[in-house]
């Protein structure tokens, strides 16, 4: 049973990407472009989105366990990196370029976009250079 | 700096509507399951090679699985939106590079910090959004305005 709810929990949050536009590279561009014809539609997303997932995390906020009984995996760090903001500035730089953020490129890579494929192939050897060189050296 | 809004495309209500979905899909999986529904983490612990990833590769393949074929299934009822993509194929390279080795070294993305972790208040996603909101805001003035790449 917890299964069907994971995978339908990853269908609902695509059907959320699509709908919203966040899985159209040009319109993401329009909404970050503040100094051409700004599109501030894609601010709507994070307005919804924290409203009601806001209500999902206050009814976890004081329980240890889902009532499958796993364990509830909230993060507990609380220590602001100079890792948090580089990385995160190297994020943005990125989501401007393509108009892609992981979410919706693999939306995308579903629909059958080369594009798609092509910017998650990168995504993918990206990570793998943090998480095996990069992340390695600096221990 | 004047401000022009584009309102023959200003699409506050489905954009509002898509983001309540995705934020009932991440209030879902924290509740079921009790995880936290940032892509990039999801996506780079199924591809972590580590044993200690093992245990959680269950829980994020069926969620990625769920995710990539909501297209499919958005289509089987409506005519599936496009995706305009005007980026090179050097471009969504290197910005693939980017967002994943970024977004794992920030330990999240729009998803991870932008809804799930706004929404639990916390001051590192804070942190976080404003760090990509920022450079995304200024790569995008630098690439289409300056360089004028677009």
């Amino acid at each position: 049973m917890k299964n069907i709810i994971t995978f339908v929990t990853g269908l609902i949050f695509g059907l959320g990407l699509i709908i919203s536009g966040m899985t159209n590279p040009d319109k993401v561009i329009r909404f970050l472009d503040i100094g051409g014809i700004w599109d501030p539609s894609l601010m709507f997303v994070m307005f919804g989105g924290i409203a009601v997932a806001f209500v999902g995390f206050k009814f976890v906020q004081n329980k240890s366990q889902t009532v499958f009984d796993d364990t509830i995996h909230l993060p507990g760090t609380t220590h602001i990196s100079k890792e948090l903001v580089i990385g995160s500035l190297l994020f943005g730089a990125g989501w401007a370029l393509a108009g892609f953020c992981p979410g919706p490129a693999l939306v995308a890579l579903g629909a059958g976009y080369k594009e798609a494929f092509i910017f998650v192939m990168a995504m993918i050897v990206g990570m793998t250079i943090h998480d095996h060189f990069f992340k390695v050296c600096g221990k | 700096m004047h401000l022009t809004i584009y309102w023959q495309n200003f699409t506050p209500g489905s954009a509002l509507l898509g983001g309540m979905l995705i934020g009932f899909g991440s209030a879902l999986l924290v509740i079921f399951r009790g995880k936290i529904a940032g892509i990039s983490g999801i996506l780079g612990g199924l591809i972590d090679t580590d044993s200690t990833a093992n245990s959680h590769r269950l829980w994020r393949g069926l969620f990625l699985i769920g995710l990539v074929s909501s297209s499919f299934v958005y289509q089987l009822f409506a005519p599936l939106p496009e995706s305009n993509i005007s980026a090179s194929f050097g471009t969504l390279i290197f910005a693939g590079l980017l967002v994943g080795f970024g977004t794992r070294m920030g330990a999240g993305c729009t998803s991870g910090h932008g809804i799930c972790g706004l929404s639990r208040l916390s001051i590192r996603s804070l942190i976080a959004t404003i760090s990509f909101m920022f450079s995304g805001f200024v790569v995008c003035y630098l690439f289409l305005h300056v360089l004028r790449m677009g």
